[in-house]
């Protein structure tokens, strides 16, 4: 009898499997294949966009993935550099095959986890409640809680020109018979599909057509914990071409044998990362498109081809890849192709990830029809939580979309219908410059830590990081300086009165340096991570007061809990239509009712009517 | 019970909520509630008592005389003013009622001034939505509430959808495309800063929303003019002279004496007249002319009369029955064509010359009224003719006009002051995000106006706008 099964061990598998064990919970870690561990089967990066604020929120709650990724990275990049700090983030490139070797070692090494080789055919349940599971090799386990993180392998289907089989990933078994135990339960169940571009041998290109691309050496780490040194990180660089004329001609006379135009594919890809197939297709006026060359790990020649994603047959493949400046003469080693496969419609869960049908069963990355490791190792933290929560009779974490990136991807998981893989964009985040990467620590560390994921030395670095952030705020609002001194350090400033510190910061021109040449001495004692924290809160305060003001005025609406065995049929004064929805939907509070597609304000007036009556 | 248990009692809404409590016209006085936790702070900022009394230093329950005053410092009505404090009270928040001069003048300006001061405009059935949540009323009021906020909300959204004319309306939407185009350039260029895409150049979408904001700056500039309380339902009373204009309208006003009211007109120098029938407001345009002497209305002449169609919601066409229908008659039933008109056929004591049916006139038989102003009969179906105009089958509700009126002034405002602040974010080089983050306010704002509120559209726009994928 084990206290949690996970099922796969994919990024969301690791996370929900490390924070079962952090609490002490007996923990087995079932998957297909133990060679692939952690595995990256797509771009080998971690960050960007939108990904390196969830990475940043795991960490500061106690999660793995920025830390390993910190230490398998092999070029860091700062994106948005020139833009503000709420949309800057971290982008990695990644030596995949030293990123599994991490993460499985740490998952070897951590206490309460147990890994074992298995492909799970059934779940076993007990009325409304999950008790374990059974494998296709005829073993049974027993737990009080099932998570399942089996990303693509559910019936999964690899699809190269026309050619197709049942395969997780290229080279694995499928998952065939989960479905069907889901299904047979009540869930309900819809297709996604998603593809990779084809890897060359590095030997086969002609670099010097390329232009070089490397990383930037002050972008900073993932972890808030536990940051290599900066001398000890490798650099390596990757390099970009484009598409030609050549390229778009060739794959336009051949486009009858892409899946997408053939019907083999008719399922949704996501639209962040159309195939090169496509691209031709709905952009006919562009010339050329971008090809990023990016290497697969350092002790491999493998090149991965970013922007090249084809599912076209593999001896056209090879020549599409050859009308490329640089790779006339790439080799293939591994063909692209597209996998479609069954995930959960993601509104039959609760915030906590358990599925709103079966007790004590939760589900967590490309099953509830996302796409990114990063996105997938979040759900994977706040499942493995929650579930080890539940059975210690603790409080639920919750995420709410005010309080994280994460929030805001399971809040739209859960509230909205999907009609692709679901990413996550920085736009996503209505209280984007609240939400930020350089604050996640200060947002989140409290929460991760009283929940028992973050260590108390973790936890009481924030606090005092929050302490010298309020002091030195204090500070800079206690001193004056008079123009004089002002305008002879800065004369553009041209100050005839005598001006607050803090007054001084909110100046765009007026930069840290400055302020610490007027405090003189008083600045020391305040590292760079709290100056930089004092800035952006002085600096922009007017609109970061704005989103909190936002936040106070929906704070009720999210907190108000809807019971889940509500009939809103029987509810009076509801259209039709809502009613509909909301019994679809079944949302966990009136916040979330409201961002229903379809339910009016008038309709969330009169649900809140109808529950306080009850 | 214990005030301090009530103010921790939970309620969902935080914020301060107004309206006008009294139907417009069918009474001497109005009533202006204001209820919330901000309900004597945003009554204070406009009141000004005659004995210096604040109505923060009030006692439950008791009344303050003074006067209103607007931002100007001009004084808008003479109110009597009374407070009811937490708990007690319908809504069992604090709730000030403004007791002003009946008409709509003195209720819409003070009910606009407390939403100046951060009052919000009351939903429908809120004070009583309030007053269930907080417990002062029972389960079976409470399915009134529903009731009411269900029917009300499908009658101002039908309202709300007739009200609004087609060009403005079009204009509205057409600037909010014009900011969610601003917002797809913004936000390709913040979250898909690695596919090199080619975006509208930073100080180029500063101009667009310095555009934005003047085609705002119109759009209030016109709407204050389009205020109910300016232009509202305005009839003209249309004839050649001597054809009984003016008794018509001394006939109209005698019967409901009691509450005209006089407000200065602001196109004109003129005073225009307000005169109720059947509780409708109707402002009667140029009265000042038509109410002076016979002789007078001799040298107005037919041009001048003219001249209010255009500006008429209803047009009264008044003819003499007692005789033949001329060309100067014909004339003005020629201009009033396409307006909402009346034919009001007088002198019918002094017995029928002409068969008006014949003529083919362009109105239906309930459009031709026959009166007698010398013998004051005829004027019930007038009023009962020019109410079914008016209200038709509620498609002009006047209350509900001056709400929605009022609230999108208040959202036009706010649109503007979020667009301001994204062209100064722009101007100070502040990077995309900021701007952006009030231009999704500004859309969201404008999309309570056109019923658009799809969450996903920019991201939407950016799928098909650019090619993403790397």
């Amino acid at each position: 009898m084990y206290d949690v099964i996970v099922i796969g061990a994919g990024h969301a598998g690791c996370e929900a499997a490390f924070a079962c064990a952090r609490l002490k919970l007996n923990t087995l870690l079932l998957t297909i294949n133990l060679d692939k561990v952690a595995l990256m089967p797509c771009n080998p990066a971690i960050g960007g966009m939108g990904k390196s604020q969830l990475i940043k929120e795991l960490d500061a709650m106690g999660g793995q993935m920025g830390k390993i990724a910190d230490l398998a990275g092999i070029q860091f990049k700062l994106l948005n550099q020139k833009k503000g700090p709420a949309v800057q983030a971290l982008r990695t490139q990644i030596d995949k095959k030293e990123y599994e070797t991490l993460m499985k070692h740490l998952l070897e090494t951590t206490d309460n986890i147990l890994l074992k080789q298995g492909t799970v055919a059934k779940l076993l349940v007990d009325g409304i409640k999950v008790k374990g599971v059974l494998t296709e090799d005829g073993m049974q386990f027993l737990a009080k809680a099932v998570i399942i993180t089996s990303g693509t392998f559910l019936r999964g289907r690899i699809i190269i020109g026309d050619k197709d089989y049942y395969a997780g990933r290229m080279g694995e078994n499928p998952a065939m018979n989960l479905t069907k135990s889901l299904t047979s339960l009540g869930f309900e169940m819809d297709r996604f599909q998603t593809a990779t571009p084809p890897r060359v041998d590095k030997r086969s290109i002609d670099f010097s057509k390329t232009i070089i691309s490397s990383g930037d050496e002050e972008a900073g780490s993932f972890s808030f914990w536990a940051c290599p040194k900066r001398g000890e990180r490798a650099n390596i660089p990757s390099f970009l071409t484009y598409t030609n004329s050549k390229t778009h001609d060739l794959i336009a006379q051949n486009i009858k044998y892409s899946p997408i135009r053939s019907g083999i594919i008719n399922t949704h890809g996501p639209r962040h990362c159309p195939s090169i197939d496509r691209k031709v297709l709905n952009f006919p006026q562009k010339h050329k498109h971008p090809v990023f060359i990016e290497p697969e790990g350092v002790h491999t020649n493998e090149m991965y081809l970013q922007g090249l994603t084809t599912s076209m047959p593999f001896y056209l493949q090879e020549k599409i890849v050859n009308t490329v400046e640089g790779l006339e003469k790439a080799s293939i080693i591994r063909p692209g192709y597209a996998v479609e496969y069954d995930y959960l419609i993601p509104c039959q869960l609760n915030y906590t990830l358990e599925s709103k049908l079966i007790e004590n069963l939760y589900f967590a990355g490309q099953i509830n029809g996302t796409s990114g490791y990063e996105e997938a190792a979040v759900q994977g933290f706040v499942a493995g939580a929650n579930a080890s929560l539940k059975i210690l009779g603790k409080k639920p974490l919750i995420l709410t979309r005010d309080t994280s990136y994460i929030g805001v991807l399971i809040d739209d998981l859960i509230t909205k219908d999907l009609s692709e893989p679901y990413r996550m964009y920085t736009s996503r985040a209505e209280y984007r410059l609240f939400l930020r990467s350089d604050n996640a620590d200060l947002r989140l560390a409290t929460l991760g830590f009283e929940a028992g994921f973050l260590e108390k030395e973790a936890h009481q670095k924030t606090l005092k990081k929050q302490q010298a952030i309020d002091s030195l705020i204090k500070l800079l609002k206690n001193i004056t300086i008079k123009p004089q001194k002002a305008n002879r350090y800065r004369p553009n400033l041209k100050l005839k009165e005598p001006i607050r510190l803090y007054d001084l910061f909110k100046r765009p021109q007026v930069n840290i340096g400055d302020i610490k040449y007027w405090l003189d001495h008083a600045s020391n004692g305040y590292g760079d991570g709290v100056w930089k924290q004092a800035e952006i809160i002085i600096k922009y305060e007017g609109y970061i007061n704005r989103q909190f003001e936002e936040i106070k005025k929906t704070k009720k609406l999210e907190k108000f809990a809807i019971p889940s065995n509500i009939d809103y049929f029987r509810f009076k004064g509801l259209t039709y239509g809502a009613q509909e929805k909301l019994s679809r939907k079944r949302p966990n509070t009136l916040g979330q009712a409201s961002r229903i597609a379809g339910v009016s304000p008038s309709d969330i007036s009169i649900l809140l009517l109808n529950l306080r009556r009850k | 019970m214990n005030k301090k248990k009530i103010n921790n009692m939970f309620y969902i809404e935080e914020d301060t909520i107004a309206a006008i409590g009294t139907k417009p016209g069918e009474a001497a006085i109005g009533i202006v509630k204001i209820s919330g936790k901000e309900a004597i702070r945003v009554a204070d900022s406009i009141f000004r008592s005659k004995n210096g009394k604040t109505i923060n230093e009030l006692k439950s329950y008791s009344l303050l005389y003074g006067e209103i005053i607007d931002g100007r410092g001009e004084v808008v009505d003479e109110v009597i003013v009374g407070l009811m404090r937490n708990p007690y009270s319908y809504t069992r928040e604090d709730v000030v009622e403004i007791n002003t001069h009946g008409g709509i003048t003195p209720t819409t300006k003070v009910l606009s001034l407390c939403m100046d001061r951060g009052a919000r405009l009351a939903e429908p059935g809120e004070f009583t939505k309030r007053a269930f949540l907080n417990g002062r009323i029972d389960l079976s009021q409470a399915e009134a509430v529903i009731d009411l906020i269900n029917s009300k909300t499908e009658e101002s959204l039908k309202i709300a959808a007739n009200n609004i004319k087609g060009n403005i309306k079009k204009e509205i939407a057409s600037i909010r495309d014009g900011i969610v185009e601003i917002l797809v350039q913004l936000e390709a260029s913040i979250d898909f800063i690695e596919e090199d895409l080619e975006t509208t150049p930073y100080e180029e979408l500063r101009k667009k929303t310095g555009v934005l904001l003047e085609r705002v700056e119109q759009l209030i500039k016109d709407e204050s003019k389009g205020e109910i309380i300016k232009n509202g339902v305005k009839v003209a009373i249309v004839g050649k002279p001597n054809v009984g204009k003016s008794s018509l309208l001394n006939l109209l006003v005698k019967k409901d004496k009691a509450i005209v009211t006089s407000i200065p007109g602001t196109t004109r120098d003129a005073v225009e007249e307000i005169i109720y029938v059947g509780g409708i407001p109707l402002i009667i345009i140029d009265t000042a002319g038509i109410r002076k002497t016979a002789s007078s209305v001799e040298k107005i002449g037919v041009e001048r009369s003219l001249g209010h169609i255009d500006e008429a919601d209803i047009v009264l066409m008044v003819v003499d029955g007692s005789r033949k229908l001329d060309g100067r008659d014909f004339n003005i039933i020629g201009k009033i064509e396409n307006k909402n008109s009346i034919l009001v056929i007088n002198k019918v004591d002094l017995g029928q010359k002409e068969d008006i049916k014949k003529l083919g006139l362009p109105f239906g038989p309930e459009q031709t009224i026959r009166v007698s102003a010398l013998k004051k009969t005829g004027i019930e179906d007038l009023e009962h003719s020019i109410k079914k105009k008016v209200l038709g089958n509620g498609e002009l509700n006047l209350e509900d006009k001056i709400i929605i009126n009022q609230r999108h002034k208040k959202i036009m405002q706010d649109v503007r002051e979020v667009l301001q602040d994204a062209e100064t974010a722009m101007a100070n080089k502040l990077s995309e995000e900021f701007a952006s983050a009030d231009l999704k306010i500004a859309s969201g704002l404008l999309g309570e106006i056109t019923g658009d509120t799809a969450r996903e559209e920019v991201l939407e726009n950016i799928f098909s706008r650019f090619c993403i994928g790397k």
